[in-house]
């Protein structure tokens, strides 16, 4: 018992001395329309499972998926803090260190470091795997599902707190004529 | 709300509260008939319904374990996911997006009007559009559908404004913003549509049609109505004489109950309801439940679906407003000459943006993905709605290698395309996008089938005992006391959303019920 509780005090140790050094950063640019939404421009992730590499590895490996060429570091993020937090599951844990090891491997060595058409190639000779799939599937919710995209591609998510559109341009599009009103008739009276 | 007890073998049992059964309950409740509604969900409200797209699909959707098997794309995308129905009060009244069109006089008699095609088991309903016209006129005055009753159209959104020119350009004359069930005006103790948007997530104004809060608090008022939400019923019983006896279900707090009936009738949906009488199988009925013709279970449709999306240099904000605003019709019609039976509606549509990159392209990735999702704000939607053939073998199984929740096996949906889909869908792609290119679509998407929403057919009606599962009133042809009230009991597909003809079916169906109840024929 003694043997085993000092193991995991081991492990523990080795944990916190990865954990303090596991810290994605970064600053989301001063003309991106995130820059006022943001509590603060510059952001850090702590990460709790998986290490600095692996983030920086899913992170690049994101952006390769999902390329948005003004879309803020911040946003592909979320994909790492989503998966860091799935990692708590030991087996996906290994399926994403694992899946490291395949990009950087695919890369030529550096999958991060990589030039992006060495990245885009790597991606491809691993689209097969249940790594890829883990983290495409997570891309969609992670970079697509929150206030920071919201802005980012200007979607104005939930419109029953400002009374819905009625009275804030459901139908305020000048470039094409208006419909008939036979086809489409006036606001009424609610 | 009345309490009928369980060993109480009077009323009529509904299993699901949707536009077939909830409208059914009420309908019985007003002629003083004592109903009990069993519904697998829970009970929401306008007031915790959530627009935030994933997190209303967690609440609302049907998400019990579901195979799929066939060559439509849906199993690759999707396959555990055929459908995207609900399960809650309301059932998909809660999310369906309001369209209420009568199907057409020649839909009706499909074989008769298209002629026999390889692979496709048409029929000819055995009720036709003057049978049923009182019926849809109850349904749409119940609704307050738009266009009828002296109930003002809707005002288009931006997303329609891009559909109706792109239309007239093209030629077409049938566009306008349609016969919707959604209140134009403050009609029925509910306000008008306030264009929120999230017509799939649940009305928060309570301005769509939903069962939940229109039939089932009017049925609750009557007195005659025990809804129990949270009630997953696993399983038929019959007597010796062949009638429904009972029904076994899974409540609230996971005990078994059985509930005596009079009556049964099931409004499951498409998917649930073969699914239930399949496994409600004994010695007296082998094969399953109301199953001699062979046929529960078989003769899946969903409609032939597919949306296309277009960017345009100048901003649409597609999201604001109703989601299906505004309907092309000129497709509808039948003209053999296009190379297909049958036709499509052209209806717009939108996704929020978690949605639209979950459904866009599933499994797609790369910069032709991304390119379309920046172009977001300047994207204009159209689902297209059109009648896909009824096949013997796309069909609802039971997969008994996979168990659900309650030990029971789950049901696996089988689907290929029609030669006469894929190329009605061809057709629509192609007139889809050159609507939006006749005002200047930078590019055109074209997306494929969501899960569906308008699962049809798997106990279809007939009046041969030896083709169909239930008669013109949806009274299955093998247990007398037992019903059909959704929308399996479709012959065939037809191009029209479903609900006003579920709605209307169930108006009359109660009619009858009622009749052969006095009568004591039943």
């Amino acid at each position: 018992m003694d043997e085993g509780a000092s193991q995991q005090n081991a492990l523990t140790r080795r944990d916190m001395i990865r954990r303090t050094a596991a810290v994605l950063t970064g600053t989301i640019a001063a003309t991106s329309a995130l820059a006022t939404l943001a509590p603060t421009r510059a952001w850090a992730l702590e990460l709790q499972t998986l290490s600095q590499h692996d983030g920086e590895t899913i992170l690049a490996f994101g952006q390769t998926l999902y390329p948005h060429a003004t879309l803020p570091t911040a946003v592909y993020a979320m994909l790492v803090k989503d998966l860091d937090v799935a990692a708590k599951d030991p087996a996906t844990a290994s399926l994403l260190r694992d899946g490291t090891a395949s990009l950087d491997s695919a890369a030529g060595g550096n999958f991060a470091a990589a030039t992006p058409a060495a990245r885009l190639a790597a991606a491809k000779a691993i689209e097969k795997t249940a790594y890829f799939a883990k983290v495409r599937s997570t891309c969609i919710t992670s970079l697509y599902n929150n206030e920071l995209a919201f802005a980012h591609f200007g979607y104005q998510g939930a419109s029953w707190p400002k009374g819905g559109y009625i009275h804030r341009g459901f139908n305020d599009l000048t470039w094409l004529p208006n419909p008939p009103a036979a086809a489409s008739p006036t606001v009424g009276v609610l | 709300m009345a309490a009928i007890a369980h060993n109480d073998d009077t009323a009529v049992v509904i299993i699901g509260s949707g536009a077939g059964g909830g409208t059914l309950a009420n309908e019985l409740c007003q002629k003083g008939i004592k109903v009990v509604l069993l519904e697998a969900g829970k009970r929401e409200s306008s007031q915790t319904f959530i627009q935030d797209e994933w997190e209303s699909f967690n609440q609302l959707a049907w998400l019990d374990k579901r195979t799929t098997s066939g060559n439509w794309r849906v199993a690759t995308d999707f396959p555990n996911l055929p459908a995207w129905t609900c399960k809650t009060v309301g059932g998909t009244t809660t999310h369906w997006a309001g369209a209420s069109l009568r199907l057409q006089e020649h839909e009706f008699k499909a074989l008769t009007n298209y002629g026999k095609l390889e692979g496709a088991n048409l029929a000819d309903w055995p009720i036709g559009l003057a049978e049923l016209a009182p019926y849809y006129a109850k349904a749409e005055h119940k609704m307050g559908v738009t266009r009828t009753n002296g109930n003002p159209g809707l005002p288009g959104n931006n997303n329609f404004k891009v559909l109706y020119n792109g239309a007239t350009k093209l030629g077409y004359t049938k566009c306008s913003t349609g016969h919707m069930a959604i209140n134009s005006k403050f009609r029925d103790h509910r306000s008008s549509c306030l264009q929120m948007g999230f017509c799939f997530q649940g009305c928060k104004s309570g301005a769509k049609w939903s069962t939940l809060y229109t039939e089932i608090p009017l049925a609750e008022e009557t007195g005659h109505l025990d809804l129990r939400p949270q009630s997953h019923v696993v399983q038929i019983e019959t007597n010796a004489a062949g009638k429904a006896t009972a029904v076994v279900y899974v409540d609230a707090a996971g005990k078994t109950q059985r509930q005596k009936a009079r009556i049964v009738a099931v409004a499951a949906n498409s998917i649930e309801t073969p699914r239930l009488l399949l496994n409600s199988a004994s010695n007296q009925f082998p094969d399953g439940l109301a199953n001699s013709s062979g046929q529960v279970g078989r003769n899946y449709m969903r409609h032939l679906t597919a949306s296309v999306y277009a960017v345009f240099d100048e901003p649409v904000h597609m999201w604001r407003g109703t989601t299906m605003a505004g309907i092309i019709q000129d497709e509808a019609a039948l003209k053999p000459s296009r190379g297909f039976v049958g036709g499509y509606e052209m209806e717009t549509i939108s996704l929020g943006l978690p949605f639209m990159a979950a459904f866009i392209n599933p499994g797609a990735w790369g910069s032709d993905f991304t390119a379309a999702l920046d172009g977001y704000t300047n994207m204009a939607g159209m689902w297209i709605v059109g009648e896909d053939m009824p096949r013997e073998t796309n069909r609802v199984t039971l997969n008994t290698a996979v168990k659900d929740q309650f030990g029971q096996p789950v049901p696996n949906v089988h689907y290929d395309d029609h030669a006469n889909d894929l190329a009605m869908r061809a057709h629509a792609f192609q007139q889809g996008g050159n609507v939006y290119r006749a005002v200047g679509a930078k590019s055109v998407i074209e997306t494929p089938p969501y899960p569906s929403t308008h699962n049809r057919g798997t106990a279809r009606m007939s009046n041969e005992p030896k083709l169909g599962v239930v008669n013109k009133h949806g009274q299955t042809h093998d247990v007398k006391n037992l019903f059909i009230s959704d929308g399996s009991q479709f012959t065939t597909s037809a191009a029209e959303n479903p609900t006003l003809t579920i709605v209307t079916l169930a108006i009359r169906q109660a009619d009858y019920i009622a009749s052969a109840m006095s009568k004591q024929t039943v």
